[in-house]
């Protein structure tokens, strides 16, 4: 970028209007369906794929971007550069992928081991993002001590977050509770796998990650 | 591997032990604990960066055969007030649970109770 990069205009407009450009990171427990949704938005707005997507938890172990992805708002549009991460869990058990999904001891382990290598680098990638994306499977309790510990993170570090309360073409699902246990940010349901109320998502995103916020740093 | 006892232990640990500790003697000595197999219950809760260290240095001490990860609950703060909402909060934990994973099972959560089972059979020595 050079001495001058910080000194366009892009820049000089940013602060002035607000967020022109922002990295958003797309966050969750695994399985909840965060790469079906990063393929969902590249595809609406790029053409373009994010990943592979499994039944199988923990399917992506390395964390995914694709930059400047321009997602349009009416008159208004934000570039996001979307960063697909793997899942976050306190634990994994490789027991789990044999008894479960039938992988091989070696297969099982083997992606065990990924798995809590991709934990570490989600982890790491908070602390270089602007926005998140969390996405709550709404199907299930929203207090996992997973939503709760990315939540309070985010919150202490002031950085916006909007809940994406997934999979509300299930039958079970109920995305209420997601929007009554999270008062303080936007959730807004959707079904990644249909693309149901993915317009409001859109529109969400450009506004609320377009604000300008002052970022705090631990 | 150890032989493990039916007995499983359960130590409550005071704000004053946890307030005397850094962050990372914190972090160590809850991951050293759970690591035995015991349950712990945190009086004073940890931080939301204490929160995602934990984790992490979790899965960097997961062995696959012996140690499969943590299981951590928190009772939230009771809910904001007007100011709290104002001028930003984070919910900080006030009470937490935490065990090792392959003993310790959340059941369900909400912001009045957490409710837990243990797997017998599987305590520390
Ligand atoms: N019914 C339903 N299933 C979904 C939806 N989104 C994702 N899934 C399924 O959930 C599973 C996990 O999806 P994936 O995108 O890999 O989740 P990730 O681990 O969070 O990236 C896959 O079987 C998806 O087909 C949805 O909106 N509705
Ligand atoms: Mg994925």
């Amino acid at each position: 970028m050079g001495l001058f990069g910080k000194v366009t205009l892009a820049s000089i407009l940013q602060r002035v209007f607000g967020k022109k450009h922002a990295k958003i990171g797309i966050y969750g427990p695994p399985n909840v369906g965060k790469t079906t949704l990063a393929n969902r938005i590249l595809r609406d707005w790029t053409g373009d794929i994010m990943g592979s997507v499994s039944e199988i938890p923990h399917e992506t172990r390395r964390a995914k971007w694709k930059k400047n992805v321009k997602v349009e708002n009416g008159g208004s549009s934000l570039f996001m550069d979307i960063v697909d991460t793997p899942g976050v869990a306190t634990k994994v058990d490789y027991k789990d992928f044999m008894n479960t999904w039938g992988l091989t001891k070696d297969e099982a382990k083997q992606r065990a081991k990924e798995a809590t290598e991709g934990v570490i680098e989600s982890i790491k990638w908070l602390e270089d993002i602007d926005g998140v994306l969390l996405v709550m499977d709404s199907t299930q309790d929203p207090f996992t001590q997973v939503n709760v510990t990315i939540l309070g993170n985010l919150e202490a570090r002031n950085l916006p977050v909007l809940i994406a309360a997934n999979k509300i073409d299930m039958e079970e699902s109920s995305p209420a509770t997601l929007k009554s246990a999270f008062p303080q940010h936007p959730v807004i349901p959707i079904s990644a796998l249909t693309g149901y109320n993915s317009d409001t998502l859109y529109t969400t995103m450009v506004s609320h990650f377009s604000k300008k916020r002052k970022k705090k740093r631990r | 591997m150890a032989k493990k006892e039916n007995e499983i232990s359960f130590n409550l640990v005071s704000r004053h032990k946890l307030d005397e500790l850094t962050s990372s003697e914190k972090l160590r000595f809850i991951l050293k604990e759970v690591k035995k197999g015991k349950i712990l219950v945190l009086e004073h809760g940890l931080t939301p960066f204490e929160q995602t260290n934990l984790i992490e240095n979790t899965m960097k001490e997961i062995e696959q055969d012996t140690f499969i990860g943590v299981e951590m609950e928190g009772l939230g703060q009771d809910r904001p007030s007007f100011f709290q909402k104002l001028f930003g909060y984070s919910r900080k934990p006030r009470v937490t649970l935490i065990g090792p994973a392959n003993l310790l099972k959340t059941i369900r959560k909400d912001n009045d109770m957490i409710q837990t089972k243990i797997i017998p059979g599987r305590g520390a020595k």
